[in-house]
C-alpha cells in the first residue's frame, strides 16, 4: 500500500495535527515502512486461527457499583494547559 | 403522488447506576463543574478503566426485555475522534460485537394502531462531557461530570412511517426502562436522547431514498416538529429535482429548522479498534438465566391481567400500565380495597388531574395506597356522594398514611344524607319556596327540575344523594 501525501494529510487532519511538506514527506516514508511491515504479517496463513481481541487470556474484569470520592478538582484541572477556577479551558470548538 | 416517510431511530439512554461506566465517580445529575471527576474519566495518561458490574447487568436486562439475542462473547472498541467534550480523544463503545441484537418491541400509537418495531442492536458506551462556548473569547469551558456515565444505544430497524409511531416507540422504551429500573429516561435532563434517520420515497417504491440524520432532539414535541420539517424539506427538494445529500443535520429548536452541519463534522472516520484496556466480557448462560429470573412483570403482562382479571377497559389498562408508578399505585391500593374499577377511575380522573394541576411527574405522586383504598371503600359504599368525594380526595392526595378518611368524614359531618325522610322534608320545603319554578314546570319547562335538585343539595350542604333527590323532586312535582 502506498502512503501518499494526501493520505498523510488526511490522517493529520483526523488527528488535528498540522504538517508541512517536509514533515509529510518524512511521514510518507515512515508510515510506509510500518504498513509494509503489516503486509509481511498479512502473509501468514491465519485461516484456522481465532481472532484475538485481547492479548491476555483473562475476561470479565469487573468492579462493584460503589461510589468512591472523586478527585480534588484543583489537582485535576491544573494538568490542563489552560483552566479556569472550575473548568478546563479549550480552544473554541464550534464556529 | 403521495410520499412515504421512512425512519430509523437511535436512542441513547443513561443508565441509573450509582457510578460511572469505568470509574467509581458518582453519576448524580448536576453538581458543581468537574467535581464528579477523577483521572480515569478525565482521560489522564496511565489510568486503567474497569467496567462497572451493574452496567453489564442493566444492559443484559434491557436486551432481554427487548427480546434480543444476547451476545455471549463481548468486547469493547475504541471510537477515535477529537472533540473536547471527550478528554480521552476516544469513546469506549461496542462496534463489532454489540451485546444485544435482533430484538423487537410492540408499540401502540395514540390512535390505537399496533405495530412491532424491530431492534437492530443495543450496545454499551460512555457519555461525553459538556462544553460551554464563550464566543467572544474564542474558548470553550469543559465540564466532565457527565463524562463516562454509562449509556445504552438502542438502534432500531427503519420501521417507522410516522411521528406518532416514533413517539409511541420512545414512550414504550421509557416505560420499559422505568419498569426495569435501569434508567429514568428524562429527556429534559438528557438521560434519554433520540437521533432520527429519515428518508422519503414515493408510495409503492421498494428502494430506500437517501437518508439524513438529525441529532440530539430534546423533547417529544421537538421530535414531532423535526420529523415534519425534515420530511417536508426532502419531499420539496426531490420535487424540485434536487438530490438529497446523506448528511448529519442539527435540529435547531429555536429556529424550527434542521440545519446541515459542516462537511468537516460529517467526515466520519472513527478508526475503530479493539479496546485494549478492557478485557473481553463473557456472558454465561447462568448469568442470563439469573437475570431473566429477576425481570419484573412488564407492562404487557400487567395489561393483560388488568383487562382479564380486573375487568378494566383496554384504554384504561393502557394508560395505567404505561407508567410504573401508576401501575404500582393501582395494584397496591387495590390490594387493600379490592375495588379495581373504582381505583382505576380515581387514578385516571382525580390523581392525574391533581398531578397535572400541581405540575408533578408521576414519580412524584406520594398518595398513600392505604389511605387511597380507605377512600375508595367509602365511595363504593356510598358513604359520601361523588362531589363531596372529589373535595375529600384533594386532602387524601397529599395526606400521609396516618390520615383516617372515616374520622375526617365524621368530624366534618360530610356523610351523604341517605335518610329518605329527611330528604323528603327538604324537597317539600324547596318546592314550597320556589312557586315560580313550579309554574314553569307546569308550563312544560322541565329543566327547572335540575335547578330544584340543586337547591335541595344546597340545603343539605352538598351531602345529599343525587339519585334520591332526583327521584323525590320528580315524585313531588308530579303530585302537583
Amino acid at each position: 500500500m502506498e502512503i501518499t501525501k494526501e493520505l498523510v494529510e488526511y490522517v493529520a487532519t483526523l488527528s488535528k495535527i498540522k504538517v508541512d511538506d517536509a514533515f509529510s514527506e518524512k511521514m510518507q516514508k515512515e508510515l510506509g515502512a510500518v504498513i509494509n511491515y503489516m503486509e509481511i504479517l498479512n502473509q501468514v496463513d491465519t485461516k484456522d486461527v481465532e481472532p484475538l481481541s485481547h492479548v491476555f487470556s483473562i475476561n470479565n474484569v469487573l468492579r462493584e457499583d460503589e461510589v468512591m470520592p472523586s478527585h480534588n478538582r484543583a489537582e485535576l484541572i491544573k494538568n490542563a494547559p489552560q483552566h479556569g477556577e472550575t473548568t478546563f479551558i479549550v480552544p473554541k470548538a464550534v464556529e | 403522488m403521495s410520499w412515504e416517510i421512512i425512519m430509523g431511530i437511535e436512542v441513547h439512554v443513561e443508565l441509573s447506576t450509582k457510578t460511572k461506566a469505568f470509574c467509581s465517580c458518582t453519576t448524580q445529575f448536576g453538581g458543581d463543574a468537574n467535581t464528579h471527576c477523577c483521572p480515569i474519566c478525565t482521560g489522564m495518561p496511565g489510568t486503567l478503566p474497569v467496567l462497572n458490574k451493574k452496567v453489564l447487568e442493566y444492559a443484559i436486562k434491557s436486551g432481554l426485555a427487548l427480546n434480543c439475542s444476547i451476545t455471549q462473547y463481548n468486547k469493547f472498541d475504541r471510537k477515535n475522534y477529537f472533540y473536547p467534550d471527550l478528554p480521552k480523544a476516544y469513546q469506549i463503545s461496542q462496534l463489532y460485537l454489540p451485546f444485544a441484537q435482533n430484538g423487537s418491541i410492540d408499540i401502540t400509537t395514540k390512535n390505537g394502531d399496533k405495530k412491532t418495531i424491530r431492534i437492530h442492536e443495543i450496545h454499551m458506551e460512555e457519555d461525553a462531557g459538556k462544553l460551554t462556548h464563550i464566543a467572544e473569547k474564542g474558548i470553550s469551558y469543559a465540564d466532565y461530570n457527565r463524562c463516562g456515565v454509562p449509556l445504552l444505544e438502542i438502534v432500531s430497524e427503519p420501521d417507522f412511517r410516522s411521528s406518532d409511531e416514533v413517539i409511541a416507540y420512545l414512550e414504550k422504551l421509557k416505560s420499559t426502562f422505568e419498569y426495569l429500573e435501569i434508567s429514568d429516561c428524562k429527556m429534559q435532563e438528557g438521560s434519554m436522547r433520540a437521533d432520527v434517520n429519515l428518508s422519503v420515497r414515493k408510495v409503492g417504491e421498494t428502494e430506500f431514498g437517501t437518508r439524513t440524520e438529525m441529532k440530539n432532539i430534546g423533547s417529544f414535541k421537538a421530535i414531532e416538529k423535526a420529523i415534519e420539517y425534515e420530511s417536508k424539506r426532502q419531499i420539496e427538494a426531490i420535487e424540485n429535482g434536487e438530490e438529497i445529500i446523506q448528511e448529519t443535520r442539527r435540529w435547531d429548536e429555536a429556529l424550527g429548522k434542521s440545519i446541515s452541519m459542516r462537511s468537516k463534522e460529517n467526515a466520519q472516520d472513527y478508526r475503530y479498534f479493539p479496546e485494549p484496556d478492557i478485557p473481553p466480557i463473557y456472558i454465561s448462560d447462568e448469568m442470563i438465566n439469573e437475570i431473566k429470573s429477576t425481570l419484573p412483570e412488564m407492562a404487557e403482562t400487567k395489561k393483560e391481567k388488568y383487562i382479564n382479571h380486573y375487568g378494566l377497559s383496554e384504554y384504561d389498562a393502557n394508560i395505567i400500565t404505561s407508567n410504573k408508578t401508576l401501575a404500582k399505585l393501582f395494584e397496591e391500593t387495590n390490594s387493600y380495597c379490592n375495588e379495581p374499577k373504582e381505583v382505576a377511575n380515581w387514578i385516571l380522573g382525580q390523581v392525574l388531574y391533581l398531578a397535572g394541576n400541581k405540575n408533578l411527574e408521576y414519580e412524584e405522586i406520594k398518595i398513600s395506597p392505604k389511605v387511597f383504598a380507605d377512600f375508595v371503600t367509602v365511595i363504593a359504599k356510598g358513604t359520601v356522594n361523588r362531589k363531596t368525594g372529589r373535595d375529600i380526595f384533594e386532602i387524601v392526595f397529599d395526606a400521609d398514611e396516618t390520615f383516617d378518611v372515616n374520622k375526617y368524614i365524621a368530624d366534618n359531618n360530610l356523610a351523604m344524607v341517605n335518610d329518605d325522610g329527611a330528604a323528603k322534608e327538604i324537597v317539600k320545603q324547596v318546592i314550597e319556596q320556589n312557586p315560580q319554578s313550579v309554574e314553569d314546570f307546569k308550563a312544560g319547562k322541565t329543566r327547572v327540575v335540575g335547578f330544584l335538585i340543586g337547591q335541595c343539595m344546597k340545603a343539605l350542604k352538598g351531602k345529599g344523594n343525587p339519585e334520591t333527590l332526583s327521584k323525590l323532586v320528580n315524585e313531588e312535582l308530579s303530585k302537583l
